[in-house]
């Protein structure tokens, strides 16, 4: 938890609260993803191609109060046609145990490369998704999402 | 409890309508990272892989990790270009197949 010299609100005080309980309650702390592994995971996707910003669009809750149910809805701008679709959408978590959460491919069948569904996050962290299109080009956009209680373990 | 899935998509359609389908299945999604009350780790157990075909043809599919919550739910969309058979599969880890089949009739 970031500590800064503001003022505090009594709601972020009860957070802060609860989540120093829960830290005493869980001693037993597993190891979490570093922002390094999904770097290395997206690496060994994409090689050494350039990933460009645009087109990914993420719709994830700015603050999640429960970590184990957080919703993510993701679309990517593409015409899906024969020639021109969304192959893969790869979706990673680096502050969660294992930072993978979810890869989804798609095909000229899809009418949209779009899909919602909800994900576990255990602590605060950014989430990246990461699109691969036909001809090869990467797009990717992130958000970084709030969670007062987490989502793994415990 | 056996896993249950539902699916909630239009039984009728226009040709080249694009649906959306909403899925969800019952499944504690076991991230493998909790513990039991002697401290021992509860072993992954999961759906691991989803997918979504129309007259046999793959449309998407998904892996899975234990990063998605328990009752996995799904929503997406679909083109309807003929009538025929729309088929969700979630493979589980320990080797089960769960199945639904939608016929939309495309008038």
């Amino acid at each position: 938890m970031d500590v800064r010299n503001r003022s505090k609100t009594r709601r972020e005080v009860l957070f802060a609260a609860a989540g120093l309980a829960a830290a005493v309650a869980l001693p037993a702390q597993p190891t979490f993803a570093a922002t390094t592994e999904v770097d290395e995971l997206i690496k060994t996707i994409v090689g050494s191609r350039k990933i460009a910003e645009g087109k990914v669009t993420i719709d994830l809750p700015s603050i999640a109060e429960n970590g184990l149910v957080v919703p993510l809805n993701f679309a990517v701008e593409s015409p899906m046609s024969a020639e021109d679709y969304v192959q893969a959408v790869h979706i990673f978590a680096d502050g969660n145990p294992h930072p993978q959460v979810a890869s989804y491919t798609f095909t000229p069948l899809s009418p949209k490369a779009a899909a919602q569904l909800r994900i576990r996050l255990a602590k605060t962290q950014t989430v990246t998704v990461l699109a691969v299109m036909s001809n090869g080009d990467v797009y990717s956009a992130g958000q970084e999402v709030k969670v007062t209680i987490g989502g793994c373990g415990g | 409890m056996k896993p249950k899935p539902r699916v909630r998509m239009p039984a009728n359609a226009k040709a080249g309508e694009i649906i959306e389908v909403k899925t969800l299945i019952s499944h504690e999604m076991e991230s493998g990272q909790r513990k039991d009350a002697d401290g021992k780790i509860i072993p992954r157990h999961i759906l691991n892989r989803f997918t979504a075909t129309f007259n046999g043809n793959e449309i998407l599919s998904a892996e899975w990790h234990p990063a998605i919550s328990a009752n996995p739910y799904q929503a997406f969309s679909v083109r309807a270009t003929e009538t025929g058979v729309f088929v969700f599969s979630w493979f589980d880890d320990d080797g089960s197949v769960y199945r639904s089949e939608h016929t939309v009739t495309v008038a």
